[in-house]
């Protein structure tokens, strides 16, 4: 046991079980899994990734480059630190031969995030960041302070003297006074991973992984806090960073401020035999709280003369300091047994069970690069740390490259600084790597990089740290480089024999930490992902047994199988039905926009192909809208409501681009136009009565209407009243058939719809999808924009040049119709397409190639003459029928083409695209 | 995840809004006039300036009305928006 009485910030009085590669062990709430395995003399923790050389705990935070893990229970979870798990009852683990495993099982924890506005965010509540908290809530600031350990002090141990208190005293007060403050937010357990512009931070707050078992389930796992700042702080300190020597990657090699961490946060001795390899006073410091813990301890200084103030301090405790020395590689396997050492020039070995290492500190000055702050290489410091200041952006203590405790505090309230004692402050030495094999000389330790791999790519040419980054590897792992970066740059500088400062390091990008897809996803899973929007008949259909389909958000009911039947089957049945009788279309989802005003005509003559204000009251038009270039945008019918006011119905899920794109040139090139625009589309639920019977359906539900064609006539419409409902009735056919378009207001949906079936019964009025929708209006060649189109077919393309006004002066498009290219017969138009056998239904998508008689296709490249856009079987037909848009088509009716399919050419003639009743005798009934 | 100063909304999240593209191409009085050329770069060709760029946005989740803006193309940072139908203000990069 490595447990030391009197040390750790752990709950000693409670005991936590956990296992870890199938072996049992305990350890104490306040734990991590890392400090639970040291204090039973656990270091190795897993294989590396390349190499399947042993790998340990070598941080005490998110920095630790290896001691990652796998976690099996409670959920399963690969590549975590297990210096940041934290312990929790029950909690099995096992090391990682590289690779982790995801769950096969679904993820039930929730994850939420959360917006706040604040005057000052401050990043970290180490003694900088806790005096920034305080120095803004007492200005009577709205605050937010995160800090991503558990309780709040940064790297305090409680060793240091703060306002003559020992420092845990002054960090509870602080504290419990920013707890006091109204506008205080304080959040511990945050990571603050992600700085964006405008003082927009992006914080992680893990809420329940430390509670295990007995967390909540009213409370997330895990939110991400969207913060939007004034001022954000950066006080997040700085990362410990090694010396590379050979081999120094075996277990029981770690930064020395992680044992220090280790003994004061969670009461563990990390080893009994210690050697520490400095190249900066700050390693004393463990050295010192190691040897009073018990255990015995050599420094090995690098710089020529031990600091004299530490020195003494090591005598009055017999720890061996030997300045000017190296360790130049390690003995051991799963543990480290020994350091190969070099002392003014003289080669020795010293066992030992730990070897603590510090080659200096990198500011964690992550979030201030993220808004594109410089960062600038200060050789007095052996760091980058930030150069010119950023706008809305401090940065402070550590992390801007002020690591005494004095001057931590001074940065942190200016003049209201707390005292604490000064220590002298001795230059460190920079050293990037001692003597040894580049080939065993780790600089990236999870990504099994060496030194060798660095000489390898400047020796292939790379100059630039950032390719040598990707060549290598070297920084791109978990930890993202927080130690091994600044050495490699430093190698790289030695290699190409420059200064650090011209080589520079990489750009720190979000995330400073691993964030789940599952907390960026936050609510937004499942059936969260995407709003569902349902018609106000959702229900009935759902109690009909309706397939749906997703029509941009939409719920659509695609067809309504009857017992034991398939789609084909059902959709057969319904077209049937409807073709020789009746059947009955939930079309509300169409999109539907009331322009009214002045101006209204106007407008809609500059976006339609057509003439609209030529339209009389009470009557409607078919209309195509078209883009500058003269490409197909949306179709659908124009109703006239009066002369000021029109209905434009779109297409269901060009509902909300046609009304955006109509509010653009309304707004942008017409401003002077009197005309508003509203959608209404979920206001009118809509039910096309469709088939020969729909006459007397619609003659049966509404019994004061007019139905006869001469009172009604096709494209026309006509407002009735059910019960003092207000209700209009449209003669608008989607598939060529007699057919009434019902429309209420939704309220009153499932009544209409229920008053329409009992009106129809008579004559087997039968529900009907959008399948079915689509095969009647394909059998009739009526596009369907964003199916037959794609963006480059011009109204002439699909058949509908009739639409397109040649007496407009102007419309939108109509200059792109007189180029060329848009009059070229070789141009795609739709056809219809009809398998020689009668039996294939062509895939759509599929290509259309020539005929060959010998049934084979030419050498590649293989001219493509199209493709299927729609493809169904017919029951009007009693075949197999596609629409396709082929090369010249209209002018090849009755050629026959090949179209590939699974491996065989099937031969297919091309015909009109009117394939059933193409006089029109069934519009009038 | 910027803020953009709607005109009239003020300061909003970059997510409310919608970006339309170069600002103050004004539609031709007389397209049927154009050769094909000129209708061409009036409907393909578009301005790619290093620096300062007008542009025309929209508040599509907020007041949905159209506005013009000032963007440096180099580090996004909006220089001016102003009202659809004034002038581009002289704004230095």
């Amino acid at each position: 046991m490595s447990r030391i009485k009197g040390y750790g910030r752990i709950d000693r009085t409670r005991t936590v079980a956990f296992t870890f590669d199938g072996v049992a062990y305990t350890g104490h709430p306040g734990d991590t899994l890392a400090s639970a395995l040291l204090a039973q003399g656990v270091h190795a923790v897993g294989t590396s990734v390349k190499f399947g050389r042993p790998r340990g705990i070598g941080a005490a935070w998110v920095e630790d480059p290896t001691g990652l893990v796998q976690i099996e229970e409670p959920f399963p979870e690969p590549m975590l630190l297990a210096a940041t798990v934290e312990l929790t009852d029950g909690l099995v683990a096992r090391g990682l031969a590289g690779q982790g495993r995801l769950a096969e099982v679904a993820d039930t924890a929730r994850y939420d995030r959360k917006h706040t506005h604040c005057d000052t965010l401050v990043v970290g509540a180490g003694p900088a960041g806790l005096l920034a908290a305080r120095s803004a809530a007492r200005r009577g600031e709205r605050v937010v302070l995160v800090d991503d350990r558990a309780d709040a002090g940064g790297s305090l141990t409680g060793t240091e003297v703060i306002d003559g208190r020992p420092s845990r005293e002054f960090v509870a007060e602080v504290v419990a006074e920013l707890a006091a403050a109204p506008e205080v937010l304080h959040l511990q357990r945050t990571t603050a991973f992600g700085q964006y512009d405008d003082g927009f931070v992006l914080a992680l707050e893990r809420r329940t992984d430390h509670l295990g078992t007995a967390a909540p389930r009213n409370l997330s796992r895990q939110r991400v806090h969207r913060i939007r700042a004034r001022h954000v702080v950066v006080a997040t300190g700085a990362h410990e960073r090694p010396v590379v020597f050979a081999d120094n990657d075996r277990p029981g090699i770690m930064l020395a401020s992680a044992a220090r961490d280790y003994l004061h946060r969670y009461g563990v001795l990390a080893g009994r035999e210690v050697v520490v390899f400095t190249t900066n006073d700050s390693a004393y410091a463990a050295a010192l709280d190691l040897e009073h813990a018990g255990a015995r301890v050599t420094v090995l200084d690098a710089r020529p003369s031990a600091p004299e103030h530490w020195a003494a301090l090591c005598r009055e405790r017999s720890i061996a300091v030997r300045p000017g020395s190296a360790v130049v590689g390690t003995t051991g396997d799963r543990r480290i047994t020994g350091v190969d050492t070099v002392t003014a020039g003289k080669a020795e070995s010293l066992p030992c069970d730990l070897l603590l290492t510090s080659g200096g500190w990198n500011p964690a000055a992550h979030l201030f690069s993220h808004v594109r702050g410089a960062l600038r290489y200060d050789p007095a410091l052996g760091a980058f740390r930030p150069a010119e200041p950023v706008p809305g952006v401090s940065v402070i203590g550590a992390a801007n490259g002020t690591f005494d405790l004095a001057g931590c505090l001074r940065d942190g309230a200016g003049d209201d600084a707390p005292a604490t004692l000064a220590e002298p402050e001795t230059a460190p030495l920079v050293l990037w790597r001692t003597e040894g094999d580049p080939a065993r000389q780790f600089v990236d330790i999870q990504r099994d990089a060496t030194v060798a791999d660095i000489e390898r790519a400047v020796g292939a040419g790379l100059r630039s740290v950032e390719h040598i980054k990707r060549y290598t590897t070297i920084g791109t792992a978990h930890d993202q480089g927080k130690t091994s970066g600044v050495i490699a740059s430093g190698i790289v500088a030695e290699l190409l024999g420059k200064p650090v400062e011209d080589t520079g390091t990489t750009t720190f990008r979000p995330p400073y930490t691993p964030v789940a897809f599952a907390a960026l996803a936050g609510r937004e899973r499942g059936k969260l992902f995407d709003p569902e929007r349902i018609t106000s008949l959702h229900s009935w259909h759902v109690a009909a047994g309706a397939v749906f389909e997703d029509v941009g958000q939409w719920k659509r009911a695609r067809y309504y199988p009857a017992p034991h039947e398939n789609m084909d089957a059902a959709v057969l049945r319904e077209c049937a039905a409807v073709r020789g009788g009746v059947g009955i279309l939930d079309g509300s989802t169409l999109g539907k926009i009331d322009v009214q005003g002045p101006d209204a005509a106007e407008l809609l003559d500059r976006l339609y192909t057509n003439m609209m204000s030529t339209l009389k009251v009470g009557r409607v038009r078919y209309g195509v809208m078209c883009g500058n270039d003269g490409m197909v945008f949306d179709d659908g019918t124009v109703l006239r409501l009066a002369e000021d006011r029109f209905l434009v119905v779109t297409t269901t899920g060009g509902a909300a681009r046609v009304l955006d794109w109509m509010e653009e040139w309304l707004q942008t090139e017409w401003p002077d136009l009197r005309a508003h625009l509203t959608s209404v589309t979920e206001q009118w639920s809509v039910f096309p009565v469709v088939g020969p019977r729909s006459r007397d359906v619609i003659a049966a539900a509404f019994p004061h209407l007019d139905v006869s064609n001469e009172a009604f006539p096709f494209m026309s419409w006509q407002d009735t009243e059910v019960d003092g409902v207000p209700v209009r009735i449209a003669r608008i056919s989607f598939s060529g058939e007699l057919a009434f378009e019902v429309n209420v207001n939704s309220w009153y949906a499932r009544a209409m719809w229920l008053r329409l079936l009992s009106a129809g019964a008579r004559w087997n009025i039968t529900p009907y999808g959008t399948e079915t929708m689509h095969v009647l209006r394909a059998e009739k060649g009526y596009p369907i924009v964003g199916q037959d189109t794609d963006g480059t077919v011009s109204p002439h393309d699909l058949g509908l040049g009739w639409a397109v006004s040649k007496k407009k002066r102007d419309f939108v498009g109509k200059r792109s119709f007189s180029r060329p290219e848009n009059t070229n017969p070789e141009r795609k138009q739709l056809v219809s397409l009809l398998p020689a056998d009668a039996r294939t239904r062509l895939p759509e998508g599929s290509q259309v190639v020539e005929f060959r008689p010998d049934g084979t296709l030419p050498p590649p490249p293989v001219p493509m003459l199209g493709h299927v856009t729609s493809s169904y079987h017919s029951a009007e037909l009693g075949r197999p029928f596609a629409l396709a848009l082929v090369k010249g088509g209209q002018s090849r009716i009755g050629d026959t083409v090949h179209v590939p399919v699974d491996g065989a050419l099937v031969p297919a003639e091309i015909g009109g695209i009117v394939l059933v009743d193409p006089e029109g005798a069934r519009r009038d009934g | 995840m910027q803020l953009i100063t709607c005109p009239w909304c003020g300061p909003r999240e970059e997510v409310e809004f919608h970006y339309g593209g170069q600002a103050h191409l004004a539609y031709p009085d007389d397209p049927a006039a154009l050769s094909d050329e000129e209708w061409a770069h009036f409907v393909f060709f578009r301005d790619n300036p290093k620096g300062p760029f007008a542009e025309r946005w929209s508040h599509a989740a907020g007041c949905r009305r159209w506005f013009n803006a000032v963007r440096d193309t180099r580090t996004y940072e909006f220089l001016d928006v102003y009202p659809m139908g004034q002038s581009a203000p002289e704004v230095a990069s």
